[in-house]
């Protein structure tokens, strides 16, 4: 974490920044007090979800718990690849070949970001003194169960709408991330994105608990004070939250989803539960059990460590800096009026 | 209670400002009632105190028309205009907006009524007012910056408690965590700034830097640069009121430090909620659909 990171995801012009650390923040928390003054669990902090331990267990592996050396051998793998990845580029290499040179992921095709601005993490997750292979612990399989006919029947119609027409024809076209409008990876449940900024900061009263994604500033408040949701045709981004703590655990209930907030193919009918449990000084235990039998043919839980930072959280202005959508939407337009002009010549 | 529910749906509609002195009228009013018919229908419990200190807990907003300027003007019928041939008339981008698009008048929240601006910050104001359709960053949903969040005519809910202060605001989905110990200077500059916290008795001073020079202080185009510094101090009033007076400061805009006030106020509604404005998709067809493939 030490040489955060400006990060920008869709243009070098966002300005989120987790900075460099600083002394004051790194005090660490007084042990004593893990409740608040009025005896709840005390879940306030600033908290980073990133893990290598996968969402769903890859299919080679059958047990949801690593042996030590496993763990080991992963976490050390992480490390001698981000060692090489991080060897300072060749000055003199030529350009990437026209068309790009297949590369995938984060540096994509003609080269993007490199290893420096990620932040993927690098632990295995541990949970309950546990190191586990995924963080879906239900089913047993640890793989998110399959879609109904229903949500495929859904996928098929927005192959369907898609078909003639290009990904970059219009800004609906793009991922909400691309938009600005919300992180692209999860925020509800909070899984973390394996990529940047899996900094989550949570700020606790009696009658809210406000859970913030650094990216993109956005707020989840979760009302302690109500019973019942919103109205079904209100539908903010992340749902609509309510909470209550059973004995020590904080439980939160998020329906309200607005269709577009498809997460792994959900519907609009997506119910997510968390569980929130601060188990020491340095981690809260969060759960989480997605439903929608609308989308998937059984519900689906796991289970992340949220580990203590001792690093402050910037602004991360997405919007603001948002060049590349207005670029590749008029360079799509560009290159549609010179491949017409090039077929009128001909 | 369905009739109050009707009347504090009114109250606490985000879009008020225009009609604020009816609706301050009202909610003396409604508030007056409420007390004396529905005590049942009251928030819960709300502690005065916070770790020894007031409890600024609660959905808070100013009643002002200071978004459209923050210096006493009186109401006109436009934000933008064309010379047009007789007198100024509302420009073609606004006309269709009618009176909605209209200006209502304020008092203003300028102590002296005055901003000391530098010679050529006064130029660049007048400029931005002018083109205030292509500059003001509230038109494309930036970040609104310091003050300004704070009298957007949009709520914003205070998380108070023994560890933090966090404002949440409606307009944007824009955040600030007031860290209650000094981090130092800011690494980078922002658009909401660096806040920082410390009691003065009763009153919560917050000292803002580490400001990007982006965003306004209303529609008016009055403007600072990143050398801008805000102390703000937010002082109950009873329960249910902050006063708010904020400094400013910016050497390279302003040739002195000036003042602004105003009360804020918690919505009362056992329904209140902070609700959801994340205007970054509403901007889309203005920002981008020039770039689109059909229309």
């Amino acid at each position: 974490m030490r040489k955060l990171i400006a990060l920008t995801f869709v243009a070098l012009a966002a300005t989120s920044v987790v900075a460099q650390s600083l002394d004051s923040a790194r005090d660490k928390q007084k042990p004593a007090s893990l409740r608040t003054p009025d005896g709840k669990p005390d879940l306030q902090g600033i908290w980073s979800n990133a893990t290598i331990t996968p969402l769903e267990r890859p299919q080679n592996v059958t047990n949801l718990v690593l042996s030590q050396e496993e763990a080991t051998r992963m976490e050390r793998a992480t490390l001698e690849r981000r060692e090489r990845l991080n060897q300072p580029s060749d000055p003199d290499r030529p350009a990437p070949p026209k068309g790009g040179d297949g590369s995938t992921g984060a540096a994509g095709n003609v080269g993007g970001y490199n290893n420096f601005w990620l932040d993927p993490g690098e632990r295995v997750a541990v949970v309950d003194g546990q190191r586990r292979s995924s963080l879906i612990i239900d089913p047993p399989n640890g793989r998110i169960p399959a879609l109904t006919d229903a949500a495929r029947a859904r996928q098929g119609a927005r192959l369907k709408m898609m078909a003639g027409r290009g990904q970059y024809d219009h800004p609906e076209f793009r991922p909400l991330a691309e938009r600005c409008l919300l992180s692209f990876g999860p925020t509800t449940p909070l899984v973390p994105n394996y990529f940047y900024n899996n900094n989550i900061q949570i700020v606790q009263t009696p009658d809210h608990v406000m859970i913030l994604m650094e990216m993109v500033h956005d707020a989840r408040i979760v009302r302690l004070n109500a019973t019942t949701h919103l109205p079904k045709h209100i539908r903010p981004w992340m749902g609509d939250s309510i909470g209550r703590w059973e004995g020590d655990t904080l439980v939160v209930d998020t329906t309200n989803f607005p269709p577009q907030q498809n997460f792994r193919g959900a519907s609009e009918n997506l119910h997510v539960v968390e569980r929130f449990r601060r188990v020491d000084a340095n981690t809260i235990n969060y759960r989480f059990t997605v439903d929608d039998p609308t989308t998937f043919t059984a519900p689906f839980s796991g289970e992340i460590p949220f580990r203590a930072m001792d690093e402050l959280i910037y602004e991360y202005a997405c919007h603001e800096g948002n060049y590349a959508l207005s670029n590749v939407l008029s360079g799509a337009r560009n290159e549609e009026k010179r491949l017409g002009t090039k077929q009128e010549k001909q | 209670v369905s009739a109050f529910s009707q009347s504090e749906e009114t109250i606490i509609s985000p879009r008020i400002s225009r009609d604020c002195a009816v609706a301050l009228l009202a909610a003396v009013a409604v508030a007056a009632g409420f007390w004396a018919a529905a005590p049942a229908e009251t928030q819960t419990a709300r502690p005065a105190r916070v770790a020894g200190k007031p409890n600024l807990n609660g959905i808070w907003q100013a009643l002002n028309t200071a978004n459209y300027d923050i210096l006493s003007h009186s109401a006109k019928a436009a934000l933008a205009f064309r010379p047009g041939p007789v007198v100024p008339v509302p420009a073609t981008a606004v006309v269709a907006f009618g009176a909605v698009g209209a200006v209502p008048a304020g008092v203003g929240i300028v102590e002296g009524d005055e901003i000391p601006y530098l010679p050529e910050a006064k130029k660049k104001q007048l400029e931005n007012q002018a083109n205030w359709l292509d500059r003001d960053p509230e038109i494309k949903c930036y970040l609104p910056g310091v003050p300004r969040a704070n009298y957007m005519p949009f709520p914003f809910q205070i998380l108070h408690s023994d560890k933090a202060v966090f404002f949440a605001y409606e307009y944007a989905g824009a955040v600030r965590n007031v860290y209650l110990k000094d981090p130092g200077p800011a690494p980078v500059d922002s658009w909401m700034g660096q806040s920082v916290g410390t009691w003065e008795g009763d009153t919560f001073v917050v000292t803002v830097t580490g400001f990007n020079d982006q965003s306004w202080f209303d529609r008016a185009g009055n403007h600072h640069s990143d050398q801008l510094k805000v102390v703000e101090r937010y002082t109950p009033q009873g329960p249910d009121h902050l006063w708010y007076e904020a400094t400013i400061e910016d050497p390279q805009t302003f040739s002195k430090p000036w003042k602004i006030r105003m009360p804020l106020y918690r919505h009362i509604n056992p329904n209140a909620r902070l609700n959801q404005f994340k205007c970054v998709e509403f901007v889309e067809e203005l920002m981008y659909g020039k770039f689109r493939k059909t229309p």
